[in-house]
């Protein structure tokens, strides 16, 4: 394409000119004026309502993209730190009595089965190092050991349960509480976990059993679950509720 | 009489004003969210040149705990930001107005006669089209910037889904660091943008706003001189 030239007298140039900067200047002061509205919106659950619109249009586009098939990249165990980075501690702050611990697996409304550690432990143990990502933007190779959820899904018969849509689980003292979609939860990469780097939890990593999901950022890996429950609704989620994002799905 | 000449399709011109908000949205969730883990810095062994950023310049922005606003804004306006470059790419392609903007086999060499020319230690500029060869790198070398924002962006943003892609940017620690890098790159060209704007002059800007830009000097006069003998 080459430069088209043209002879015009003056007054074109001017008229051309000062329609074009009419045009460059309502852009302007439209985006400005965009930007305002946007910042005066109401918020949805701490997010401003048309980004907490845009978060479930992602949400819904990339959990139809999700495959169980794409696995978070593991590595040699040598590699996991030993001093193992703490990404929160809301829920753990309580003095829970660990030692009367159970896991309350709430399979339906009114039908609570109480599990303790060593019957978790009795089922297959799976192990994983991964990269934990931090929501914050830091990540760490971490090493940890535990059931799948998927294992413990079909140990405990919970078929029906696996068709719904999310689970949800909340730390003993209510503090800390999560939802998590299903098929993050059923991919193989997910553990009820109860070691890390070869060791009991320790406490202030949510001793005696937490979430490990390495498809999701860390403030989906709930610390010592307390109950654990299935909804077609999201369950109540601790971050969301301060204007972060329901999904945190990588 | 004036002699004009067209300069930048409407097109070319609508895509260039509509990233420019874009962008500086996208640069400012961008600061808010690397605020959570602001780890890089320029300097050697213990020796800090440069933190990203300094404590004086997240006060003055209020920067500080607004992790969830940065990355809410960044995940909804990053769809137009990434639209709006794309149509502007296919634009180039299918209206030829690439054959202006990607170098070619002498664009090197002569990106260095404009350097020498800028720098007022060579006079004379080599023949030129509607871009001289250092813009003609500048603004591919931004295209290819923009790509790259693009695809870092998406290994950090999914590096499970994406393993692949976020495995061939040498993971995500690198990708979050590159992604940065194309980001400071990015501010940089700004900079160097707006100053060669003010340099080259009204007309020149006048061009990206109108289309057009008025041929002055010499071939006006000798226009003037051949109406004169027509008349």
């Amino acid at each position: 394409m080459d430069k088209v030239e043209k002879i015009v007298d003056e007054k074109y140039v001017k008229r051309k000119t000062i329609i074009s900067f009419l045009f460059f200047f309502l852009f302007i002061a439209g985006s400005i004026f965009a930007w305002n509205l946007l910042q005066r919106q109401p918020k949805v659950d701490g997010a401003l309502q048309p980004l907490r619109k845009g978060l479930t249009m992602n949400e819904w586009i990339f959990s139809h993209m999700f495959s169980d098939k794409h696995l978070s990249a593991t590595y040699a165990k040598n590699l996991a730190a030993p001093k193992v980075r703490v990404n929160g501690d809301a829920g753990l702050k309580n003095n829970s009595d660990t030692a009367n611990w159970t896991l309350q697996l709430v399979r339906k409304p009114g039908d609570t089965l109480r599990l303790s550690l060593a019957e978790i432990k009795s089922l297959p143990k799976s192990e994983i190092v991964f990269d934990f990502k931090c929501i914050e933007g830091w990540n760490q190779i971490t090493h940890w050991g535990g059931v799948r959820f998927r294992d413990f899904m079909y140990k405990y018969g919970l078929t029906k349960q696996s068709s719904m849509k999310y689970v949800g689980m909340e730390t003993p003292d209510g503090e800390y509480y999560v939802g998590i979609d299903m098929p993050s939860m059923l991919q193989s990469q997910t553990l009820l976990c109860y070691e890390m780097n070869g060791k009991p939890l320790p406490m202030n990593q949510g001793f005696p059993l937490r979430l490990i999901i390495p498809v999701k950022y860390g403030v989906k890996h709930l610390k010592r679950i307390g109950i654990l429950f299935f909804d077609n609704e999201k369950p109540r989620d601790y971050w969301y509720e301060k204007g972060y994002d329901y999904y945190c799905g990588m | 009489m004036k002699k004009i000449i067209q300069k930048h399709p409407l097109a070319i011109r609508w895509l260039h004003w509509i990233n420019f908000p874009l962008l500086t949205i996208m640069i400012w969730s961008g600061i808010l969210i690397y605020w959570a883990n602001d780890v890089y810095k320029i300097g050697f062994g213990d020796k800090t040149l440069l933190k990203f950023f300094p404590d004086s310049f997240n006060k003055a922005l209020h920067i500080p705990f607004r992790l969830a606003e940065g990355m809410n804004l960044h995940y909804f306006f990053m769809w137009f930001f990434t639209i709006n470059g794309i149509v502007y790419f296919f634009y180039l392609l299918f209206s030829k107005e690439y054959k202006l903007i990607f170098p070619n086999r002498h664009s090197l060499k002569e990106a260095w006669l404009v350097i020498l020319h800028d720098l007022h230690i060579k006079k004379g500029l080599p023949p030129q089209k509607k871009y001289n060869a250092a813009q003609r790198i500048a603004y591919t070398g931004i295209i290819v910037l923009g790509f790259l924002i693009i695809i870092t962006g998406l290994a950090i943003y999914k590096p499970a889904q994406l393993y692949w892609l976020c495995a061939m940017l040498g993971g995500y620690e690198w990708a979050r660091i590159e992604h940065f890098i194309i980001t400071i790159l990015f501010v940089l060209f700004f900079l160097v943008h707006v100053l060669q704007v003010i340099l080259a002059g009204w007309n020149n800007f006048r061009s990206m706003i109108t289309g057009f830009e008025v041929v002055k000097e010499k071939k006006e006069i000798i226009e003037k001189k051949e109406e004169k003998t027509n008349g």
